[in-house]
């Protein structure tokens, strides 16, 4: 079996990434997705708040995957469903299991990872205490109420305000249970502005900063009590205990981006991001194997995934085209984007400066709430460009256009992106 | 009817004995007060396989170590249950250390552990590159091994119903008398048992059902140990397990691959702890980790994929208990299994079956002793395996547990097994899906799914683990669309 384009994963990511590439004439394309449907967690994302940027307009979760999937209709882009990928390798070969189609080796000229992230547990926070059921991820008791449609719980803490954990809060609110608090370790949410508004403020749930989970008892097997401490930093300080009667915890800790398949095809991670690095195209250490989306750094919003993800697509369509050319590419090595004060992480890693269009686009996260900051890019101590932000939120990804000029300014050496705090 | 023994308690000791006694023409009846066999210590420990240094020569742990060492291999191979003899190293880190290491060695030699060596620390580092540079030396004991003790305990257990023990589950017994002779056993909600025989392998609970007939000569206290496991992206950091030596300041902590290509890390100790208390806190577990790092700093602890914690069986009399009672003569004890209690165990329970066929339980040998079953374990096939195994049964052709590449064909034939598991972690224990990174979050609901169409259950009725860890709470308004 081969294919000019395989993408793994049948979600947002995967889907705009599989459109753009056919639309720029990859050849034949093929999506693998593990579920039995198209549109990844979506699917069970049924509140509204997803297309602003993309379609202008709030859709449902299902309805934004829709858009992408009624759109493959004609485009000859195949795909296997219920299909697991089982390994990559680095010379692009898929082997992949599914009951329709038994053990199948793929071949493919380009592969884009679009496989998304899975949620962090209560094991990879390490929570003490019992072990007793009604302890769920968000996402989990999201896919048990909103696509196998039963209840986990009655009276309900949710630990971590990042969007999952607050869009939950009101979904059991409006199925009946009793949230009884949403408790965040940091001293601001990790969710976004509106969704605070609309999923516990207008529900009277109670948000605790600078709180966490200390303890968990249970009762015949159930979950029975949380016992959340304020923290310093993050340390519990003893004597400030609250003691919570619920029958059900839920887990919005954090999302980590799955990269077994691209750790075991020996493509190099970043270990800010857990996903691939990337150069300006989206194009990991691997040359031809792509990465978009969740799978290669956790994003806020559905829009910017595929809009990401579209670029990613439109470039291994080039790949594709400059291969089958027979055009080999003579590039200089690639420049660094090194991470300076306050910025957590950033994608692309590396650019190859003569292979930039105009500009490009180069999207970050801050370390910390900083407030009348300026984003400065320097090249040793020479800044090349500077721009003050009123607010920028952890929670908040950023994203910063660096012109092509700044980058030759640059002369083959790396430049730095960092935070200046106005007047520092 | 009478049963000639009623083994109580279906761990890894009372599921040894069933499997040895399933071997003659007599009726056994296992009775566990959990929903599933290996529900107890057995399922919580550092589930390593001692070489059998460690005993003081003369006790009972030091008579059956090194024999069940032995049999373990040749149990887990005929009922394929993943067992490595992988080796162990006790880490020294000063010259007391070496002389504690120098004791053991002549402590295993005595034993009868084979072929030891004490090693300085550059050769220990050659064999195990990420042991701290603090190290000194070390006592290497290639013999020691490393097992899934709760598959070995629920293989044995399966064994023995399929060569016709009886299995009575969700079972606390709850007052033992005679009659005419013979042992009553009565249990919570339950009818009575008649059996000539009792073997008490009630794990931190054998002192209590010791009392029952009169035996109060010995009592068990439970020590609570903790763990981490980690992810396998750490589980390559060791090839055998690492011990500390023990000192004034405590037992240490070890460090060990698992069967399953993970890491282990633990345990602390907790005596004096409740008898149903495996909670975890912050305070042992930062314990092990900081105590962890005298072996190594290389163990990323953010890595971790879950804690937990173990009870172990601490007896007054500090050594196994093992034998007739002295209150009774057909109430046989097997108490106080402490560590190395799951390297022991095939050797207590052959001793065990002997010593009951000596006392009168039937010795006939059955025509026929069925072997064990043989688990399809879709990761480790080859490509062309894989191929076939889909082509057979398309179930293996879909995977549920996607962490640890867990199949739906995988899931199906646990629920169809000799002992049929309920619960979540009943299918966790048996095909390890949920084992993994995500420790079931995508796998939990499908798993969920399939016990409930298999076993024809109604969803709201699948259990996490115990008795009333109910997962969910009935359907939501609109529920019934699906």
């Amino acid at each position: 079996m081969y294919y000019d384009l395989v993408v793994v994963g049948g979600g947002p990511a995967g889907l705009a990434a599989a459109e753009e590439a056919k639309r720029n004439g990859a050849g034949s394309v093929l999506i693998i997705e593990r579920d039995k449907e198209l549109g990844g967690i979506l699917n069970q994302c049924i509140h509204s708040g997803f297309g602003l940027h993309v379609f202008k307009e709030q859709l449902s979760g299902p309805e934004y995957a829709q858009r992408f999937i009624d759109r493959l209709e004609g485009t000859g882009i195949e795909v296997k469903t219920d299909t697991m990928v089982l390994g990559i390798t680095p010379e692009k070969s898929i082997y992949a299991i599914s009951e329709a189609e038994g053990y199948m080796k793929i071949d493919a000229g380009a592969i884009v990872l679009a496989m998304g992230c899975r949620e962090r547990t209560r094991g990879a926070i390490a929570i003490p205490g019992e072990r007793p059921s009604g302890i769920f991820t968000a996402g989990t008791a999201q896919r048990y109420i909103n696509m196998e449609g039963y209840m986990v719980g009655k009276k309900v803490l949710i630990l971590g305000s990042g969007d999952i954990g607050l869009i939950m809060a009101r979904r059991m609110t409006l199925e009946g249970a009793e949230v009884k608090a949403v408790v965040e370790l940091m001293p601001y949410s990790n969710g976004l502005k509106r969704n605070i508004a609309q999923c516990l403020d207008d529900y009277g749930i109670p948000l605790y900063l600078s709180h966490t989970v200390t303890d968990i008892k249970g009762e015949n097997g159930r979950l029975s009590k949380v016992i959340v401490s304020e923290v310093n930093g993050y340390d519990p300080i003893p004597g400030t205990e609250i003691e919570f009667d619920v029958d059900t915890l839920l887990l919005s800790v954090g999302l980590v981006p799955e990269n077994e398949l691209t750790r075991s095809a020996g493509i190099e991670i970043d270990k800010r991001t857990n996903g691939a690095v990337v150069n300006e195209d989206m194009m990991t250490s691997i040359e031809g194997i792509f990465a978009c989306g969740n799978v290669l750094h956790v994003h806020d919003l559905v829009d910017f995934v595929t809009h990401e993800s579209e670029r990613a697509g439109k470039a291994a369509a080039e790949y594709l085209k400059a291969k089958k050319a027979g055009e080999k590419e003579e590039a200089e090595e690639p420049i660094n984007l090194i991470n300076g004060d306050f910025v957590g992480y950033t994608v692309p890693q590396k650019v190859t400066v003569s292979k930039v269009d105009k500009f490009i686009e180069v999207l970050f996260r801050v370390r910390a709430v900083l407030k009348n900051a300026n984003v400065v890019v320097k090249c040793g101590d020479t800044v090349l460009m500077s721009k003050n932000h009123e607010q920028m939120l952890p929670a908040e990804m950023e994203k910063l256009i660096i012109p092509k000029k700044m980058l030759e300014m640059a002369n083959g050496k790396d430049i730095e992106i960092c935070v200046v705090k106005e007047g520092e | 009817m009478v049963y000639d023994v009623a083994v109580i308690g279906a761990g890894i000791i009372g599921c040894g004995v069933a499997r040895e006694l399933s071997r003659y023409n007599c009726k056994t009846v296992l009775i566990e007060k959990e929903n599933d066999v290996a529900m107890g210590t057995t399922r919580a420990n550092s589930a390593i396989i001692h070489a059998g240094y460690d005993p003081e020569p003369g006790t009972l742990m030091a008579k059956y170590n090194v024999p069940g060492n032995k049999m373990a291999e040749d149990i887990c191979r005929e009922l394929d249950v993943p067992f490595r003899r992988c080796g162990s190293f006790v880490l020294a880190f000063d010259e007391n250390d070496m002389k504690t290491v120098k004791r053991l060695y002549e402590k295993g030699v005595e034993n009868g552990v084979p072929d030891m060596k004490i090693l300085d620390g550059d050769e220990v580092r050659k064999m195990e590159p990420n042991v701290s540079a603090e190290c000194v030396g070390a006592l290497y004991a290639p013999s020691a091994g490393i097992v899934n003790p709760w598959e070995m305990a629920l293989a044995m257990g399966e064994q023995a119903v399929d060569n016709g023990v009886d299995l009575e589950l969700c079972y606390e017994v709850t007052g033992i008398r005679k009659e005419n002779g013979n042992f009553i056993i009565s249990g919570k909600g339950k009818e009575d048992i008649e059996a000539k025989f009792v073997v008490n392998a009630a794990g931190v609970y054998s002192d209590t059902v010791a009392n029952m007939v009169g035996d109060h000569s010995f009592t068990i206290d439970s020590s609570r140990g903790q763990y981490y496991l980690l992810d396998k992206s750490q589980g390559e950091l060791f090839d055998h397990v690492m011990f500390q030596c023990p000192g004034p300041l405590g037992k240490g902590v070890l460090v060990a691959p698992t069967v399953h290509g993970n890491l282990i890390v633990g345990p602390d100790a907790n005596p004096g702890s409740e008898k149903n208390d495996v909670s975890t806190d912050r305070n042992g577990l930062n314990h092990v980790m900081t105590a962890s790092r005298k072996t190594t700093s290389a163990v990323n602890f953010r890595e971790c994929i879950r804690n937990f914690a173990g009870l172990r069986s601490e007896p007054s009399t500090k050594d196994f208990i093992v034998g007739f009672s002295e209150a009774d003569d057909h109430f046989m004890n097997v108490a106080g299994i402490k560590s190395p209690g799951l390297s022991a165990a095939p050797a207590i329970a052959a001793d065990v079956a002997d010593m009951l066929l000596k006392a009168g339980v039937p010795s006939e040998k059955k025509a026929e002793f069925k072997g064990g079953h043989k688990h399809l374990r879709f990761k480790e096939l080859s490509d062309e395996e894989k191929a076939a195994a889909i082509k057979k049964n398309p179930a293996y052709g879909r995977v549920i547990c996607r962490c640890e590449t867990i199949t739906e064909g995988e899931i199906v034939d646990a629920l169809h097994g000799t002992i049929v598991p309920r619960t979540l972690d009943g299918i966790k224990r048996r095909c390890n899906a949920g084992m993994g990174r995500c420790q079931s979050g995508f796998c939990g609901p499908r798993v969920l799914d399939i016990i409930a169409r298999e076993l024809n259950m109604d969803p709201v009725d699948v259990l996490l683990d115990k008795e009333g860890s109910y997962i969910l709470t009935g359907k939501t308004e609109k529920g019934e669309c699906r």
